[in-house]
């Protein structure tokens, strides 16, 4: 009985006892989740086009983080950073496409996957060459991203949003609008959508698979490196941001590996309800830090009942 | 002309399915085994033994369990490292519990526990499918190495929330824990290794083995021919985990020596599917291959700059082994997707006709 009700009133009575923890808790669990989306999103843009599940997209987002970092301690002016930063993400792209996905057109799938970890490592290994192992500070104020705080007061409680999140939440819109805009309004845009419904008949009106799968993996780069910034700012630059690229992996189940909707949709769900779960559940019933575990497994509940995510296309198998 | 064929005549079906159908395929396993069983042990020095054999052989054995869910089920999983952990748990704890028990017995034992946890988690295997049920299986290897953590009755309310081999003896000789001697490690090590893969090798050939290749090709159709697929996934799903399990266990008290959950992370899951992916996955023999590439290459590229003289710090090696481990993945990846087993193949088919190119 004391079970049940720590279990399911407790948790509702302390989150009715004080509403401004509870959104300040909400808050929390939303700027990460529209990290996670991020990250998502890049995986989604890359097995959209290629039908490639790149494990390599949250190395990616230290290893463009660590280069920004990189270049501004080597004495260059922080914008001009970003944009070599993206330029070194291009050449990643480039380099991606031609040594590694180029020969290995048309082998199964987890072939591909292989490939991409292959990728991972080393870029890892590359990264702690140059950069060191050690945990680096984001270049926040030399970007000029805010660093103060809002402060409310709603209920007569108190509320802090850190105004540096507030510009990740901000960006972060506006990048998948953006991107959004680009995929629907746009030839290349269009292009890629087509690769993803069907390859052979995308190839034989003439679109170009090398310039889709380099673009694609330099726009991957891009949502990497605004990722990095975000992330950067709150946690510092390190190998350890590694474990955030898992967290986007049960949100690609939650929303589909096909649908970038269900990447937004399915990171925001997941960035939620992992902090409330964490903070009215986890701490006092589990002893805590169940943040490692709890995305993957609401993920795989809700696949026990939907196999395809919440928002995926729907499975239809021929024998 | 050293893998001639000729002269070798069968007149039975039984005796074109044999597990030696060429001659020369017995004589060489032959000499391998007397290498595993006499020679490389008279020869071997105490890092040999710590840093190839042992491992080697442990690595072989874990990928081979999770060859035998992906490579054969067609089931990909990326949660082994937790499954070992379940056996290297469960073995500590029948050890400590029941501390009479034969080492060996406790070892193999451990493996049903692992086995009980991967079915577990193989339900849902039976309505996610490919990268989906990938995902899947991220949640048992997070949620496992939470609870190793956590719960602190696994290992029994140490202080230190790690586990720590204790010295156990078998027949008056010591098998683990620290005093135990590297010889006698290797040759329990083995012989559970080669009783395993004789195990593997058969059940792969058998009714059972057919029933996972069928289920890896295409489900649906293999499900049409009349073939139960909960039945052939969660059969994949048990002995793949249970090899895993024994895996996990001779891999803390047989090597390690002692065990923090941490040991039990992703890395480790993923070093074992490259293991059985670059050995070649649906064959045994691969994933020997694969294991002695993956052990051994850190080992040599370690040791080349003392070698060679070459004044390089050991962070720096450590982050060059990484980049050299990624960069030779994806080159295997090119130059043969079918793993390195497929690779001894076609030599052996080039062996067959040699010095003729036809």
């Amino acid at each position: 009985m004391d079970f049940l009700n720590s279990l399911l009133v407790q948790p509702f009575a302390d989150m009715f006892a004080a509403p401004d923890f509870l959104m300040q808790v909400l808050w929390e669990g939303l700027v990460s989740g529209i990290l996670y989306a991020l990250i998502a999103l890049g995986f989604v843009l890359i097995f959209r086009s290629s039908r490639i599940f790149n494990f390599a997209q949250g190395i990616m987002v230290v290893f463009a983080a660590l280069t920004l970092v990189g270049f501004h301690e080597m004495g260059v002016p922080a914008w001009i950073s970003v944009i070599l930063s993206l330029g070194v993400m291009f050449v990643l792209a480039v380099s991606i496409e031609r040594v590694v996905l180029r020969p290995l057109v048309g082998q199964p799938d987890i072939i591909l996957f292989m490939a991409t970890i292959g990728i991972t490592l080393f870029l890892i290994g590359f990264g702690e060459l140059i950069f060191g192992g050690e945990n680096k500070i984001m270049i926040t104020e030399e970007l000029g991203i805010p660093t103060g705080e809002f402060i409310f007061e709603p209920f007569g409680g108190f509320l802090l949003l850190e105004q540096k999140d507030v510009t990740a939440v901000v960006v972060a819109a506006v990048l998948v609008i953006a991107l959004l805009a680009f995929l629907n309004k746009t030839r290349m845009g269009r292009a890629i959508r087509a690769l993803g419904d069907d390859h052979q008949a995308a190839l034989s009106v003439g679109i170009s698979l090398q310039t889709i799968w380099v673009l694609v993996w330099f726009i991957a780069g891009i949502i990497a490196l605004v990722t990095g910034i975000a992330w950067g700012a709150r946690a510092g630059v390190s190998f350890a941001l590694e474990v955030i690229a898992y967290k986007a992996l049960p949100v690609l189940m939650l929303g589909g590996l096909e649908s970038i909707t269900g990447a937004i949709i399915g990171g925001l769900m997941i960035g939620l309800m992992e902090k409330l779960f964490e903070i009215y559940w986890g701490q006092p019933l589990l002893g805590g830090n169940t943040e490692t575990w709890f995305a993957f497994v609401l993920a795989l509940i809700v696949l026990l009942f939907r196999p395809q995510g919440l928002f995926g296309e729907r499975i239809i198998e021929r024998v | 002309m050293f893998y001639r064929t000729s002269g070798q005549f069968k007149t039975s079906y039984t005796a074109d399915m044999a597990l030696f159908p060429v001659r020369q395929d017995a004589i060489l396993l032959a000499v391998i085994l007397a290498f595993a069983w006499v020679i490389l042990p008279l020869t071997a020095s105490e890092f040999a033994f710590q840093t190839l054999l042992i491992p080697i052989l442990i690595y072989s054995l874990a990928a081979m369990g999770l060859n035998i869910l992906t490579g054969y089920a067609g089931q990909l999983s990326l949660g082994t490292a937790a499954f070992m952990g379940v056996g290297a748990y469960a073995c500590y704890k029948l050890v400590t519990i029941m501390p009479w028990m034969n080492p060996v017995v406790a070892i193999l034992m451990s493996g049903v526990f692992s086995a009980g946890v991967g079915v577990a988690f193989g339900i849902p295997s039976l309505r996610i499918k490919g990268f989906y049920l990938a995902i899947a299986t991220l949640a048992a290897q997070f949620f496992l190495v939470w609870l190793f953590e956590k719960w602190a009755w696994l290992y029994n309310y140490n202080a230190s929330g790690a586990i720590q081999v204790p010295t156990l003896e078998m027949f008056g000789v010591t098998v683990a824990g620290p005093t135990a001697s590297s010889h006698v490690q290797y040759y329990v090590v083995l012989g559970i290794v080669t009783l395993m893969t004789i195990l593997c090798i058969n059940l792969t050939r058998g009714t059972l083995g057919r029933t996972w290749k069928a289920t890896r090709d295409m489900d649906i159709a293999a499900e049409l021919i009349g073939i139960n697929l909960m039945k052939s996934k969660l059969t994949a799903f048990a002995i793949s985990s249970y090899i895993v399990g024994v895996a996990g266990a001779l891999f803390v008290f047989m090597w390690r020596g002692a065990a923090e959950p941490n040991l039990f992370d992703i890395p480790l899951s993923f070093r074992i599917l490259f293991i059985a992916i670059i050995g070649g996955l649906g064959s045994v023999l691969g994933n020997y291959l694969g294991a002695i590439l993956i052990v051994g290459l850190p080992v040599i590229l370690n040791t080349l700059p003392e070698t060679f003289g070459l004044p390089i710090s050991s962070a720096t090696v450590e982050h060059l082994n990484i980049m050299i481990v990624g960069a030779l993945i994806v080159f295997f990846l090119i130059i043969e997707p079918h793993g390195l087993a497929r690779l001894w193949a076609l030599i052996r088919e080039k062996l067959v006709i040699w010095p003729f190119p036809h």
